[in-house]
């Protein structure tokens, strides 16, 4: 059984004990526990179970790499699924709970599917739900949802928050280990702008565990020293719990830092997601133990090598009484040493070389641990925790020669370099035969812009398992050259490790297992892929690796493969009769770890997730029953519901009073860009379909925009304010793609043209003062003359009214006597609530964009993005009389004579008026006779604007129609949602005051 | 007449640093080559400031002139005084090819103050805040809208567009949450 060890622990203070909960069960640990070092202190060996199997699952790892070891962290709107206990810190009322179980992790219905692995073999999902094809989704797919995904989904709002940052160094160096530390003690005394970030809570990495001695020091004393000096350096950052996720092109990473994990609710940002730019990046991210592939691998008490000892040394627990250390080289004996060293018993260990003599294997034997060479182990036994191993040849096919009972395994494969940000960005490995490792090629890193490598691998991570210290150095010199800073003029601190034997490569054990044997050999622990798999895999013709890992689901779980990967491309090089390098790697894609999606999110959440765009009398709105609707970023009134009306009646209000009283509407959404210069005209000349340059100063006159294929794209009314300067108003959407629009063609095409060109859509609040009483209420706020001499129809004056300095367009969208008035926004809120006052007299009410919409289709005048959908030119909504055919060009000009837009055929715009009154579908089509190739109805229009007209009191409709201008009179019938049709007849798009003698007054 | 009233109407936040919505303020927006006659006197005529060189804000006491891009000018100065320094700027420039409007109105203009005051812009603009040199104008980005900020007066500027003022206060206030800092 795993326990806590009376002393020792270097990271836990005992003084402190944890409470916290596992499956509901009351448990303590200390300060400075991880969940996965106090779970095992209180001896939680079996902490969940795999995917696919079910099979008991314990602890394997102490680290990132962790497969097993994930529970649902917290509840409620803290619940966290497929978190690692082996990166969880340890907290006070930390509440755990183990996945993928029913209906308890001791007794699991779903291990049901153990039994059956052999008719779950690699391929199974893609051999099975193939037929019948409508199984598929009635019978498989709900299945696999049912029992797909670890944890559980959270279902709460998220309680906590999250935000981003942005910073920039010369060089980033990731992993605190001491290669970390060396790189960043160099780099800072060379004066260079430095991160130094480790995704634990400490520094030093695994050299204080492993009992490396620097510069005459113990690890641990010189990582103390050397942090104390970076700390006391102004140009270096240090950061703990902060993991390198990514790195991508032009330097740029991004990393997630853990603020609050282990103090939540403390008010702090949970994560902090940083968007770094980089000058090089130093990836001194160690390296990770691999597994061996033995039968019963996977049984809780089975675990890496490494990290029985950083159990033992950093927070004394210890896996278990009595210990079988089973490796291929000379680091593992570290670990028999430890447990020796802390009073545990070590049953032997089992070395699949035929020879250990170095000096960590001389030492062991010194202690009186048992060492047996050119053993292998046969398999593990026990259930849901190890109770012994049988002992084989390692040469021979697994029968077994002895048997060793044992509470623990402790495994080493050799160690594979962490090359994920070296990767992440197209940097290649090299595969060292004598390592038995893939590692960065110096000769193809990662380039930056530049043509210079982007990353530099130091230390374990460049494959100096043994050397990290001196390789750090080395590379960070490098480094710093490349970025133009002095290299170090002294040598690297002197490191003393003991002397190792060079290991033996060992993808199976023993070599020549039986088919049984293979079947129980995990490669990936969570997704149960087992070596006979990854063979069965090779054997059906999965010769890529990229292949057989989407085949059999290897390194596709959420450890992304960390333990798996090579194991499983050397078993998969060996069933292909191949080598290693030539199998190759599976893509390295971020996040390294995952990274939670509210760090991805930052800031943008709640009130601020996207801005919302206010005009200045967006308060008094609010406070007056507005209705809003999104129109681009904008919130504009829909319509001004009063207390007992519906919408549908708010907006009939509105139209009736506007049409019989007067109408106020908040128009300061419309854009507005003041065009200027010499060739201001020319240009909008160009811009426009109609003419721009011979608008007399003080005149308005309405445009229409298209692209260059012709369609149209934005219109509007153009003021032309003196001799070279205009004010072209735009859509409220249109403003700042306009604006572009014009810059682009000014900057790009017609660079020698002067003019310049300023959006001032936000300097001024605009009001439309609408109806028949709006001379009225304009002549009682006073200030300049407003009758029909002085501003006529499709003028504009400047002056003042109620004090208020002003321009008034005299412009009409709704048909109806109308001046839109622009103020600077400052005193927006203030003229609309003057407005108010004086109009109050002649039954003034606001309205809302569904009363404009109404009046202004009563009018037949069209909107861009009703009318147009980017497939629509001016001329088939019968706009030829704002079409100039005397210029020799405008934008789109070119393109309206394309044959296909030229065709008489083309579906144009005509006005609607159903038989029965009623209101046409939203989106309805007109049917025609006849199926098209695709068998479908073929059709000959579709409606585009469609209301009930409360002025008329009935349907009203514009759209477009083949041919539509030459077929008035003609009834034609519009589809229903519910089958039917609605019979139209097709009349001018024109339905109210057709001779605007209502606007001209 | 009212009084001219500010997008937020001066709101303000305590959290590590102090985020204050000031203004409004006077803001004209020049437009004219380099090179085009008159135009170092129309700066001076509006602002008393040289013009400013590129990515720069020059100050002269309440105004100031910075550099928007190889031919924009943003003019700084009290909201009162926009007209009269539209004339001066129509006198020096006469004749020559130049756009000079009133954006005044289009503006919210923030004060972030207090020692870390830099950390509340870290997390929201992509700039380099430790190479921020005095008297730099930067154009870039708060998270998702358009701002331009400059240091000064042991704190940070910073302009938006008006309609998303709420929004920036937002981040402004989000960003300086105690607890929260770098």
């Amino acid at each position: 059984m795993s326990t806590r060890l009376k002393s020792g622990g270097r990271l836990i203070d005992r003084s402190a004990p944890v409470e916290f909960t596992f499956n509901g069960k009351r448990l303590r640990g200390c300060a400075g526990d991880t969940l996965a070092s106090a779970l095992l202190a209180n001896d939680q060996m079996l902490v969940g179970r795999s995917f696919k199997y079910h099979r008991p699952r314990g602890i394997v790892a102490s680290g990132a790499e962790e497969p097993n070891a994930l529970v649902n962290l917290g509840q409620g709107p803290r619940l966290e699924p497929n978190q690692r206990t082996t990166t969880t810190e340890l907290f006070d009322g930390l509440e755990a709970r183990s996945q993928n179980h029913w209906p308890s992790l001791e007794f699991d219905i779903g291990v049901v599917n153990n039994y059956a692995a052999r008719f779950l073999p690699g391929g199974f999902y893609y051999k099975t739900f193939i037929h019948p094809r409508a199984a598929w989704k009635h019978f498989f797919e709900p299945i696999i949802r049912q029992s797909a995904g670890l944890g559980s989904a959270p279902k709460d709002r998220d309680a906590d928050r999250y935000e981003q940052a942005y910073a920039f160094c010369d060089l980033l160096i990731v992993g605190g280990g001491i290669a970390g530390l060396q790189a960043a003690l160099v780099a800072g005394r060379a004066g260079a702008r430095v991160w130094l970030v480790e995704q634990t809570a400490h520094w030093g990495g695994r050299a204080p565990v492993d009992g490396d001695v620097i510069d005459g020091l113990p690890a641990a004393d010189w990582v103390e020293r050397s942090v104390a000096a970076l700390m006391a350096m102004d140009n270096v950052t240090l950061r703990l719990r902060c993991m390198a996720a990514g790195s991508y092109d032009h330097g740029y990473v991004l990393l997630d830092e853990k603020i609050a994990d282990h103090t939540p609710g403390d008010g702090r940002p949970k994560h902090r997601l940083w968007r770094m730019r980089t000058g090089k990046i130093l990836a001194a991210t160690g390296a990770i133990e691999r597994p061996l592939s033995f039968a019963g691998n996977d049984i809780p008490g089975v675990m890496l090598a490494g990290a029985v000892r950083d159990y033992v040394v950093n927070w004394a627990v210890s896996p278990g009484d009595r210990t079988v250390v089973v490796t291929n080289n000379d680091d593992a004996y570290r670990t028999a040493i430890a447990l020796h060293e802390a009073g545990l018993e070590v049953a032997a260990v089992i070395d699949a070389r035929a020879a250990a003599n170095g000096a960590l294997p001389s030492r062991a034997r010194a202690l009186g641990i048992r060492v047996e060479t050119g053993r292998a182990i046969a398999k593990v036994k026990g259930g849901k925790r190890v109770e012994g191993v049988e002992i084989c040849l390692q040469a021979g096919e697994g029968s077994a020669s002895s048997s060793l009972p044992c509470d623990a395994v402790a495994m080493s494969g050799g160690w594979s370099p962490v090359v994920h940000l070296w990767s992440h960005c197209g940097g290649k490995l090299i595969w060292d035969e004598e390592q038995a490792m893939f590692r960065p090629d110096p000769a193809r890193p990662p380039l930056h812009q530049d043509g210079s490598a982007m990353v530099m691998a130091a230390g374990a991570a460049n494959g100096a398992l043994r050397d990290a210290l001196a390789d750090a150095h080395a590379q960070v010199n490098i480094a710093l050259q490349a970025l133009g800073f002095a290299a170090a003029s002294s040598d690297a601190p002197a490191h003393t490790v003991p002397d190792e034997a060079p290991l033996e490569p060992v993808w199976v054990m023993p070599q020549g297992a039986s088919v049984a044997l293979r079947s129980k050999m995990w490669l990936d622990y969570q997704n149960d892929v087992k070596v006979s798999d990854v063979q069965l895999a090779a054997r059906e013709g999965y010769e890529s690796v990229e292949h057989t890992k989407r085949y059999t689901t290897l390194g596709m779980a959420t450890d992304q493969g960390k333990l798996s990967n090579i194991n499983g491309l050397a078993v998969l090089a060996d069933s292909l009769n191949t080598a290693i390098p030539q199998v190759g790697t599976t893509t390295f894609r971020p996040p390294y770890t995952p990274v939670p999606l509210g760090a991805l999110a930052g800031e943008a959440r709640g009130e601020i997730f996207q801005p919302l765009r206010k005009t200045p009398m967006h308060g008094w709105h609010e406070r007056n029953g507005a209705y809003f609707e999104p129109v681009g970023h904008w919130r504009r009134p829909y319509c001004f519901q009063r207390a007992g009306e519906t919408v549908h009646q708010a907006v009939e209000r509105e139209v009736k009073n506007t049409r019989q009283a007067l109408g106020f509407l908040d128009a300061s959404t419309l854009g507005k860009i003041i065009v200027k210069g010499p060739d201001a005209g020319r240009f909008l000349d160009m811009l426009y379909t109609g003419v721009m340059s011979t608008l007399p100063v003080g005149k308005c006159r309405y445009g229409l925009m298209c692209n260059e294929q012709g369609f149209l794209s934005d219109d509007g009314v153009v003021a032309r304010i003196d001799e070279d300067t205009w004010l072209c108003h735009t859509t409220s959407g249109g403003a700042d793609r306009i604006h572009a629009w014009m810059e682009d063609w000014l900057q790009c095409e017609w660079w020698d043209w002067q003019v310049f060109t300023a959006n001032v859509t936000e300097q001024y609040a605009q009001v439309a003062v609408v109806g028949p009483n709006a001379r009225k209420v304009l002549e009682r706020l006073g200030g300049m003359d407003v009758s029909r001499e002085a501003l006529p129809f499709m003028a504009w004056r400047d002056g003042t009214l109620g004090g208020f300095p002003c321009r008034i367009y005299r412009i009409s969208f709704s048909g109806e006597l109308s001046y839109e008035i622009a103020v600077p926004a400052s005193h927006g809120a203030a003229f609309w609530e003057a407005l108010h006052k004086a109009g109050a007299e002649f039954g003034a009410m606001p309205y809302g964009t569904e009363a404009l919409h109404i009046m202004r289709a009563e009018k037949g005048f069209i909107m861009i993005g009703d009318e147009t959908d980017g497939t629509v030119i001016p001329q088939d909504l019968g706009l030829d009389w704002a079409i100039s055919k005397k210029k020799a060009d405008y934008l789109g000009k070119r393109g309206q004579e394309r044959s296909f837009l030229a065709n008489p055929d083309r579906w144009k715009l005509v006005g609607f008026e159903t038989l029965d009154g009623s209101v046409i579908e939203d989106g309805a089509y007109i049917p025609d006779h006849g199926m098209n190739p695709n068998n479908q109805r073929k059709v000959q229009g579709r409606v585009t604007s469609t209301y009930h007209s409360p002025t008329l009191g009935r349907g009203i409709a514009l759209g477009l129609l083949r041919q539509g201008p030459q077929r008035m009179g003609e009834v034609v019938e519009f589809t229903k949602r519910d089958g039917g049709t609605t019979k139209a007849r097709v009349v001018e798009t024109v339905f109210f005051d057709k001779d605007g003698e209502k606007q001209n007054v | 007449m009212s009084d001219p009233v500010s997008a937020l109407g001066g709101a303000t936040f305590e959290g590590f640093a102090s985020v204050r919505e000031i203004g409004p303020l006077g803001m004209i927006t020049l437009r004219a080559k380099a090179g085009t006659a008159g135009l170092e006197a129309a700066v001076h005529a509006a602002t008393g400031c040289a013009l400013p060189a590129q990515r720069r804000i020059v100050r002269q006491g309440d105004r100031a002139a910075g550099w928007m891009s190889p031919d924009e000018f943003l003019l700084i100065l009290p909201y009162g005084d926009v007209a009269a320094a539209l004339a001066g700027i129509a006198q020096a420039l006469q004749g020559q090819h130049h756009l000079a409007v009133d954006v005044s109105d289009a503006r919210a203009v923030f004060r972030i103050e207090g020692a870390k005051a830099d950390q509340v812009l870290r997390k929201l603009s992509p700039v380099d805040f430790d190479r921020l040199e005095p008297g730099e104008l930067r154009r870039s980005r708060a998270a998702q809208v358009a701002a331009a900020f400059w240091a000064e007066d042991g704190g940070f500027t910073l302009v938006c567009f008006r309609s998303v003022a709420a929004y920036v206060m937002g981040l402004l206030s989000t960003s300086a949450q105690p607890g929260s800092e770098l």
